[in-house]
């Protein structure tokens, strides 16, 4: 018995480095949402002043869409605004976007001054939507598909290598669903 | 050529690194002296190998020698010399050589110093520092070769990482390697003594200095690092129970355990076997500590670049290390006598507590800081622990730590009356008193009830450190003159413990007065602007632009008057760094001794005519780096106690007055 006492520190140690070596295989950062394919929460958002549409569950049926939550007073959205705008531009995605926790004349002057790429913009000023949605920062951007499902999330600013590695292949993979 | 050669003393400290640890195990196996003898040269040799191989890269850097990749990828040809020194040590590969450069020094002071050892103890100390040696040369070569060439070499370097380029980090990671690293030595000894079957109290006066040395140092790192991330990060925090953070406190608590549990050991030859384990303990949290930061297992704002391969090899060292020195402590640890018997209130009774108790406190940060990756193996979800976790859980073990504390040093080996004790305090309880009152009248009751408890913890601890000295040389009760006398001639290990003891005290204010009656505003300031805090006005007169030795600073100028009298000017600044594309923040801060002022400069707002501007009040908060540096002071001049520098190993008998060091 006072044998099995000499051991203990040992045998903790041998759950301590299973737990390690378990560790490797797994990417802390890596964050999971609990909405991947599940449809979209269901919201309605107004415009922002002075613009036609602004966004809803409903909107986000029929196309594939990136949804990028974003806001005026946040220095990462601004680093991935071009390749947000290239995505739109260039490659033909449709992004919209939820304006998160913003000032109204804040987001409206942003825009003016670094470009509009969203097809519509749904102004989540209290940010109530964006709790549906499971966001906890800035900025995050998620891909719907034609159902009005999520099926892919990042967290952080994008980067032209989520974009070419995960979300464009994934645009062409959802579009070819039909 | 010259990175080649410290390439070739690194293969060489390997093969030295064998030599060391072989042969002296067999030969103290078989009271072979001459094998015994062939580890001091050894260590020395390897040492030598290793300052060859550390100067080869400091060479690179130094000059820039962009075929060296390391340089390419941590340096660049205009970054500031310091910075090209302490950029060495700034990355994964080089801060491997600083370890190893600790590790080797450590093992060749044995070697020089430890002639009065018993031969085979020191044999076997220096091989399992071999062993250790081998391991980390090993890991450096297979998967971390700083003096991989780059051809062609490209004409600049990517530069260091800009938050790494300050000078209070510079100096971090040497204090916090010296710390990590030295705790092997306890290891080595414990590990020796563990397969010599013997401890004894000649073992503990061997391994106290080494553990002080590496508890001083590291002590130093961890503030050094804490202040960094205070003046650095532009947010006035000064801990952020970061991993990585904790990766560092927790040998810092292990290790506080096991210098007090081994006076135990030295003087009452009592609690030898936990004494070990602590050892064992206490390294393995180093040995962690670097794990952690490397393998890209938990997420952290401090990480190093993460690689697998790395990962999983310190993880195999983790194992033999650890795994290897546990499994010989539960076969070899039942077998080791006990010793001196003790009443529970007793010097030795307080010193267990404080053992149970920082033990405590390591498990609480242990499984906080790996309870996210646990449940994330287990398939339980991901989960982050943050500080609310180790303010409920900490504290309540540290609270008591230090109350008891102040106690220890009254009670009586063997057999104690705790009542006379806390009667002599009288003076410390009065003072905790008019703290409270103080400190209650001065925030006019604001503030959480805890920070009283902060106010009265450190008074306690201050004051009662103080009483303890006084008790010593018996002041006011003989004349000041012989009073004076005894202080003198008193042990240096005393005055250690007492500077120790009050600057923890110290440090408790700059925590509970930061923690509980910070104020702070955060707000759009263009040049001209007023802001109001504490008492204080904070005019912000000018912005320029100032070039720098590799990057461009927007330096702003900000008055500050108290009552219309300007007393300060503070010029905090943003840096961009061209080569990394980074920006950091260089606040600027104003000491008074009791606070801090603390301007951080943020961005330009969106318009460009005003900018965020974040400014703090601090009450208190450099005491938290005063008590930082006295505890390290503190064990510097207990390390200079006699006993250590003569260190014959006699055995003393138990039969001394009441009044000794228990630094």
């Amino acid at each position: 018995m006072r044998r099995l006492l000499y051991l203990l520190p040992f045998l903790l140690f041998i759950g301590v480095g299973v737990a390690f070596y378990l560790g490797f295989q797994r990417d802390p950062r890596d964050i999971p949402s609990a909405l991947i394919d599940k449809p979209v929460p269901s919201f309605e958002l107004p415009p922002l002043p002075g613009r036609p549409e602004g966004l809803s569950a409903e909107r986000l049926k029929g196309d594939v869409t990136l949804v990028n939550v974003f806001a005026s007073w946040c220095i990462p959205c601004k680093a991935e605004h071009p390749i947000i705008t290239r995505l739109a531009r260039e490659q033909g995605v449709t992004v919209r976007a939820i304006n998160h926790k913003d000032k109204a004349e804040d987001a409206l002057a942003w825009l003016a001054r670094n470009g509009d790429p969203y097809a519509s913009i749904g102004a989540d000023l209290d940010g109530r939507v964006s709790i549906d949605w499971g966001v906890y920062g800035v900025p995050e951007t998620f891909l719907v598909d034609r159902q009005g499902r999520i099926r892919f999330k990042h967290v952080g600013p994008l980067t032209p290598q989520v974009v070419d590695e995960q979300i464009l292949p994934m645009v062409k993979h959802l579009r070819g669903q039909g | 050529m010259i990175p080649e050669l410290g390439h070739y003393a690194l293969v060489l400290a390997l093969f030295v690194a064998l030599v060391q640890a072989g042969p002296p195990l067999v030969g103290a196996a078989t009271r072979n002296s001459a094998w015994m003898n062939v580890a001091g040269p050894a260590a020395v040799a390897q040492m030598l190998l290793v300052l060859v191989a550390y100067g080869a890269l400091t060479w690179a850097h130094v000059v820039s020698d962009f075929s060296v990749q390391n340089v390419v990828q941590n340096s660049h040809s205009l970054k500031p010399m310091l910075y090209k020194v302490s950029g060495v040590w700034g990355n994964h590969e080089g801060s491997m050589i600083l370890w190893i450069v600790m590790l080797s020094v450590f093992g060749a002071a044995v070697a020089v110093f430890g002639r009065n050892l018993p031969p085979t103890l020191k044999a076997r100390v220096l091989a399992v520092q071999g062993l250790i040696g081998i391991g980390f040369l090993l890991f450096i070569l297979a998967t971390s070769n700083p003096f991989i060439r780059v051809i062609p070499p490209p004409l600049d370097g990517n530069d260091l990482n800009p938050l790494l380029q300050d000078p209070g980090l510079a100096f971090h990671p040497p204090f916090l390697y010296a710390g990590y690293v030295g705790f092997s030595m306890a290891f080595s000894f414990a590990v020796a003594a563990l397969i010599e079957g013997r401890v004894d109290p000649a073992w503990a006066r061997w391994v106290r200095p080494w553990t002080l040395a590496a508890w001083s140092t590291l002590t130093m790192g961890i503030a050094m690092g804490s202040w960094w991330a205070y003046y650095e990060l532009g947010w006035g925090g000064w801990w952020y129970w970061d991993p990585v953070e904790n990766a560092s406190f927790m040998p810092w608590l292990a290790g506080t355990a096991l210098l007090h549990s081994a006076i135990v050991v030295e003087k009452r030859d009592a609690l030898k076997s936990w004494t070990i384990l602590l050892a064992i303990v206490t390294f393995s949290l180093s040995l962690m500590g670097t794990f952690l930061v490397r393998s890209g297992i938990l997420t952290s704002v401090h990480a190093f670049a993460v690689d697998p391969a790395r990962g999983v090899f310190i993880l195999v060292l983790l194992a033999i290390a650890t795994g290897g020195s546990l499994l010989l402590y539960s076969l070899r640890a039942p077998t080791l006598k006990a010793g001196g018997l003790f009443a529970p209130v007793s010097r030795e009774g307080a010193l267990v507590l404080n053992n149970l108790l920082l033990s405590t406190a390591t498990a609480t940060v242990f499984i906080g800081t790996l309870y996210p990756l646990f449940l994330d193996v287990l398939n339980l979800g991901k989960v982050s622990v943050g500080p609310p976790f180790f303010n409920a859980t900490f504290l309540p073990v540290a609270i008591p730590m230090v109350a008891t504390m102040v106690v220890g040093p009254f009670l009586s080996w063997k057999r104690a009356d705790l009542g006379a004790a806390l009667t002599r305090l009288w003076v410390a309880g009065i003072a905790v008193v008019v703290m409270v009152a103080v400190a209650a009248y001065l925030t006019a009751g604001g503030g959480p009830l805890l920070a009283l408890v902060g106010i009265a913890l450190g008074a306690w601890a201050f004051v009662g450190a103080l009483v303890e000295f006084a008790e010593r040389i018996r002041l006011f009760r003989i004349p000041v003159r012989d009073s004076w006398n005894r202080a003198v001639h008193l042990p240096r290990s005393a005055w250690g413990m007492t500077i120790a003891h009050a600057c923890v005290g110290l440090a408790i204010f700059g925590m509970t007065g930061t923690s509980a009656w910070q104020t702070e505003s955060i707000s759009a300031m263009k040049p001209g602007d007023t802001a109001r805090l504490a008492g204080y006005e904070f005019r912000f007169d000018s912005i320029g632009t100032v070039p720098g030795a590799n990057y461009r600073a927007d330096r702003a100028v900000f008055t500050v008057s108290r009552d219309g009298v300007p007393f300060a000017t503070l010029t905090p600044e943003r840096r961009s760094y061209p080569v990394t594309r980074m920006t950091t923040t260089e606040s600027a801060i104003h000491t008074t001794v009791f606070s801090d002022l603390y301007v951080a400069l943020g961005d330009p707002t969106q318009n460009g005519t005003a900018w965020i501007v974040r400014i703090y009040h601090h009450p208190l908060v450099p005491w938290i780096w005063i008590g930082g540096v006295g505890m390290m002071l503190g064990g510097f001049v207990s390390l200079t106690d006699r006993r250590f520098r003569i260190g014959a190993p006699e055995r003393r008998r138990a039969a001394k007055p009441a009044v000794q060091p228990a630094e």
